[in-house]
């Protein structure tokens, strides 16, 4: 995730300080990773140098955070830019645990039991986000069925592959 | 917690003509836990769902319940088990579509012998409960598919059976509907202490259970008991 875009489309809502920045984007897209102040201050520190925002005052007695930062007109044309453009789709997971099938398949291993035991943890992990998201709020629903449906996804191929063992071990040790 | 097996099946075999669709199929149940059988199409997941619940006969292995053996048990003292202990959810949630919502939910409790007026007050009770309290007079053929699994689970839930068997409860609904359908369903088994067996092929619905096994060419691969 842009944590710069980010911040800076919470800043078009109207000036903030660094610490209430930090607050808003903890609690709305933090979760399990907070942002430290320094990455607030660092990241706040480029977008001024790039113009995409303003210093706008600085409260007496602080340090960095207290600076009360306002987006630009660059600022705003900068987020509407990220917000039109697709993200690049990312199948990394798939190609790790295709390589580890066919190592498995290469050195005799048991390629079967890797699935099996993947599958387990793919849906111990299922099952620990379907109860966060049963106790959490409209939010945690949204973010919790987009890491579901990814791990579905895994899960589907896991499948997959496991019906095609067979001809994949032939091709392997051709 | 008492970790003695409510239900124990050991080697169950069962085959259609030339086809096995069980071979040597092993499956424990604790009371109180949803346990989600996965697999493929054609894997033996609803065979074996069906020996369990004894709606079908195996030919060979042996099935207990309560610590008792039910595998040689009569026809109709399957029955009455089925009716007195057992819950049934199916993807299609099989409501007689001549009674009206309240009328299906009530029919295990007639069967079993209650008085309609009890029964029906019982079963508009669980209605409410699965959100679906207005659908009471509707018949099954005029409420929306989520509206009926949602009916089908508090028919399930009324006799306050120990287990419930749900066969792909949300294979026929949108993920919504599905999702809640399963939180319904799996509130309400906790609540009341019911065990459940899910068979589904959908990781998202198998999510909601306690522990996984999985069933592949008639055999249970995993059968851990949950950490």
């Amino acid at each position: 995730m842009s944590i710069g875009h980010t911040l800076l489309g919470l800043l078009e809502a109207g000036p903030r300080h660094g610490y209430d920045l930090k607050r808003a984007f903890d609690e709305r897209f933090g979760h399990d990773r907070p942002l430290h102040y320094g990455q607030v201050y660092s990241t706040m520190s480029r977008l001024l140098k790039n113009g995409l925002v303003v210093v706008e005052g600085i409260e007496p007695g602080g340090g960095p955070e207290r600076k009360r930062y306002a987006i630009t007109d660059a600022g705003i044309t900068d987020v509407a830019d990220w917000l039109a453009t697709p993200e690049k789709p990312e199948p990394y997971l798939q190609s790790t645990l295709y390589t580890k099938v066919v190592l498995a398949l290469m050195t005799g291993r048991g390629a079967a039991e890797l699935l099996d035991t993947q599958r387990a943890e793919h849906l111990r992990l299922m099952r620990e986000l379907t109860r966060r998201k049963k106790d959490g709020d409209l939010a945690d629903q949204l973010i919790c069925d987009h890491a579901l449906f990814h791990l579905e996804a895994d899960l589907r191929w896991l499948e997959l592959t496991a019906a095609r063992l067979d001809r994949l071990a032939e091709e392997v040790r051709r | 917690m008492n970790t003695a097996p409510l239900l124990e099946a050991t080697g169950l075999s069962k085959a259609y003509g030339p086809t096995a669709a069980l071979s040597g199929a092993d499956f424990a149940l604790r009371a109180g836990e949803v346990v989600a059988v996965m697999g493929p199409s054609g894997s033996g997941k609803s065979t074996l769902l069906h020996c369990l619940a004894g709606i079908v006969r195996p030919d060979a292995g042996t099935l207990a319940y309560d610590g008792r053996d039910i595998t040689a048990l009569s026809d109709t003292a399957r029955s009455a088990l089925r009716r007195t202990d057992f819950g049934f959810v199916f993807q299609f949630g099989q409501l007689v579509p001549e009674l009206s919502c309240v009328e299906n939910v009530a029919l295990p409790l007639r069967l079993n012998g209650e008085k309609r007026k009890a029964a029906e007050a019982r079963a508009l009770e669980w209605l409410a409960r699965l959100e679906v309290d207005d659908t009471a007079a509707k018949r099954p053929g005029e409420i929306s598919g989520g509206q009926g699994q949602r009916v089908a689970v508090a028919r399930a839930l009324v006799s306050s059976p120990r287990v419930i068997f749900a066969d792909e409860p949300t294979g026929a609904l949108d993920s919504l509907n599905g999702e809640r359908v399963m939180r319904l369903l799996t509130d309400a088994s906790r609540d009341t202490g019911a065990a459940v067996v899910l068979v589904t092929h959908e990781a998202r619905v198998a999510a909601w259970s306690d522990r996984e096994v999985v069933v592949r060419d008639g055999s249970v691969r995993s059968s851990e008991w949950a950490a």
